[in-house]
């Protein structure tokens, strides 16, 4: 079993629902994230392991149960010491310590590189022009793509596209970032970068990190802990020696023996 | 000298006169259907239900009627309750919350063509709803709304004329009255519509200039 | 300011009579339109550019000017040749409905442009294969697939011209705006004549326009 570390943990779910009509994706998710843990969500595509992630970014709103972020409810506020559905200046106080990186990039088409990653960090942090200006450089630096600060996206490809979106999320420093698939939409040898980008991070930084993917070698070398997430609820939680070793249920073994055999 | 250039150079500055306001009428108006237009077709797509109504029906009775009915409507009826306007006020007037109506389906549209990972993205950047709308998605709408407005301008453009049946002194209604006085139509009218057909054009051409250089950077194919 | 509904029943019978002149002038002409608009469609289409150059310089001349003054120049350069028949069909009458017909032909045109445009290529290289003549070509191969898609479009440019019909007030065609015209000018009581009109236009074109949505769905040509 996975240690506890002392303090709350950053992120908590209680008993998270969320249904789409009759779709019922998330059946109930109990889960506790210590601050600086580096966590990948494996499952089959529909799983509901992306919907977990859009969930805690405020994307869906889930039906049923509870989300904390630092031991604060997400989406419940404290009023005259009654506990009532946040407004939109709570969620987005909350909101401030997460940001996400997505499958398809997202960038914004109208704006230069620069100011994809600067936009945020200006009208959102507060930051002046010249601050923003130094931390986006900085980022852009740091995803190699300093060269291109002056490009449109459309002039990208698509790995340099999600080298921008990693840095326009770093620039916002959040807390927790989330990463929904991030290498799905890329050529296979623009994966392996992306992969290396990730662990730098991880390495840097204390950032708590939500991994969505289908790399099982990069679960398996590179996250602290990885979750298997089944029908809408986490089957297996463990250590990524143990979970890629010797699973502890009949499906993550099958999970893995069709994705690792794929993958080999 | 052919006597139809020498009729032509003498009515010209008459001409000219209804020209610049027909010109006046025609910027006012668009200036008027461009705010109408943002703000119908974003109250359309509003979660407070009497807001959204009431663009809607604003929409449809604009759409609904003829536009020369709109401006006896505003310019005949409209003292009845109290309110004077003058002719150029009663066109401007028309012409905008008309072409307004036809635009507001255009912005409703080509906002609802913005891809849903553009908003996505913008939440996940913190950034407030009207942040999202000013700062993310009306930017990119606006390169795919200009073609379609470029047409509806030019409608509005050809509206202007109608003004001429309020005895607004634009240029149909000198045109007429030059007829009327010297009974010589077909120079006038001729002189006329290339007048009108050479605005149209000016129109056109700051449409596409706007499109392309909004376009710039922009992979329309494939924008993500 | 009250509404005067004695004065409403009075002057409503005078106002269907006059609708059915609104009504004559959109269905001639809108017939014309259609002729007319397939007409400039395969003559833009034409393989010599002193043909089909032409042909585009007029419809984009004719839909970038102001239909009153199409009108007001059709009804003064041909006003004495066309005799007054009398009935609905007096001379300006006529006038107005081929002033009408020939603006809304360059839209048509354009919409059957559109149609065509999107036949397949391969459909022109199969009539070719099996030897069809041009005309053959035309009316058995390409319209048929060309047109229902586009009589969504075409049903709206059937609304746009119904709304464009009050213009005739210009050229003294008794219809329905000129009767209202006339009987609020009689009492000095515009608000009930003209408002009834804004109404009954709306009544027709909100109408058709559900009708023109019920029309979309069974146009869609089948999914292969």
């Amino acid at each position: 079993m996975l240690e506890q570390e002392a303090g709350p943990p950053i992120i908590r779910f209680r008993g998270l629902e969320k249904s789409f009509g009759d779709l019922h994706v998330l059946r109930g998710i109990d889960l506790d994230i210590p601050e600086g843990q580096c966590v990948s969500i494996i499952g089959a595509s529909g799983s509901g392991k992306s919907t977990l992630l859009r969930v805690l970014m405020t994307l869906e709103h889930p039906t049923g149960g509870r989300v904390e972020v630092e031991g604060e409810s997400l989406y419940t506020m404290k009023r005259n010491g009654e506990e009532v559905p946040a407004n939109r200046a709570h969620i987005r106080r909350i909101r401030r310590k997460i940001c996400m990186v997505f499958q398809h990039f997202n960038l914004f088409p109208h704006m230069k590189v620069l100011r994809n990653v600067t936009e945020a960090p200006i009208h959102v942090l507060g930051l002046s022009r010249e601050e923003a200006n130094q931390r986006g450089r900085s980022y852009l630096e740091m995803v190699g793509l300093s060269d291109k600060v002056d490009a449109y996206p459309a002039q990208l490809s698509g790995g340099q596209k999600q080298r921008v979106a990693i840095a326009r999320a770093l620039a916002m420093q959040p807390k927790i970032m989330l990463f929904d698939e991030i290498t799905s939409a890329l050529d296979p040898e623009l994966v392996g970068g992306i992969l290396d980008l990730l662990r730098e991070i991880k390495q840097q930084g204390d950032m708590t990190m939500l991994i969505v993917t289908h790399e099982m070698k990069f679960a398996r070398d590179s996250s602290d802990r990885v979750l298997f997430v089944d029908e809408g609820v986490i089957l297996e939680d463990s250590d990524p020696q143990q979970m890629f070793t010797n699973p502890e249920h009949e499906r993550t073994r099958r999970f893995l023996d069709t994705v690792l055999s794929e993958q080999a | 000298m052919p006597p139809f250039l020498e009729f032509l150079i003498a009515t010209f500055p008459m001409l000219w006169r209804g020209l610049v306001i027909t010109i006046q009428l025609a910027l006012g108006g668009i200036a008027l259907a461009i705010v109408m237009s943002l703000a119908a077709g974003l109250g359309k797509m509003s979660k407070i239900p009497p807001l959204r109504w009431l663009c809607i029906a604003y929409i449809e009775v604009f759409r609904g009627t003829s536009a020369l009915v709109q401006l006896f409507w505003f310019y005949f009826v409209l003292p009845f309750f109290g309110v004077s306007i003058t002719e150029f006020q009663a066109g401007v007037l028309v012409l905008g919350l008309n072409a307004g109506s036809y635009g507001a389906e255009v912005v409703r549209g080509a906002i609802q063509a913005v891809p849903r990972g553009q908003y996505e993205a913008a939440i996940a950047l913190n950034f407030t709803p009207m942040q999202r709308l000013w700062r993310i998605i009306v930017p990119q709408a606006v390169v795919s709304m200009l073609p379609p407005m470029g047409t509806i301008f030019i409608e509005l453009l050809k509206n202007t004329a109608l003004a001429a049946l309020i005895t607004l002194n634009e240029l149909t209604f000198v045109a007429k009255q030059i007829r009327d006085d010297t009974q010589r139509t077909t120079e006038v009218f001729l002189a006329v519509l290339v007048m009108y057909f050479a605005v149209a054009l000016c129109i056109t051409a700051v449409m596409r200039t706007a499109e392309w250089w909004l376009s710039r950077g922009l992979d329309r194919g494939g924008v993500r | 300011m009250e509404w005067d509904w004695a004065l409403t029943w009075e002057i409503l019978p005078e106002l269907a009579r006059a609708f059915r002149v609104t009504v004559a002038a959109t269905i001639i002409g809108f017939s014309m339109a259609l002729v007319g608009g397939l007409v400039l469609t395969i003559l833009r289409r034409s393989p010599f550019r002193i043909i089909s150059w032409p042909a585009n310089f007029i419809v984009e001349f004719v839909r970038s000017t102001p239909l009153l003054v199409q009108l007001y120049f059709f009804y003064f350069v041909f006003p004495v040749e066309i005799p007054d028949m009398g009935g609905i069909f007096t001379s300006a009458f006529i006038t107005g409905v081929l002033a009408l017909a020939l603006h809304y032909s360059s839209y048509t045109s354009e919409v059957y442009r559109a149609g065509i445009d999107a036949v397949p290529k391969g459909q022109w290289e199969a009539a070719a294969a099996l030897n069809m003549s041009g005309g053959r070509t035309w009316t058995s191969v390409i319209l048929p697939q060309a047109i229902p898609p586009i009589l969504p479009a075409l049903g709206n440019y059937l609304i746009a011209m119904f709304k464009d019909t009050p213009l005739l007030y210009a050229i003294t065609v008794v219809e329905l705006l000129t009767t209202a015209y006339q009987i609020g000018s009689a009492r000095f009581q515009y608000v009930e004549a003209f408002t009834i009109v804004g109404v009954l236009f709306l009544i027709v074109s909100l109408m058709s326009a559900w009708l023109i949505r019920r029309m979309e769905r069974w146009t869609a040509l089948p999914s292969h």
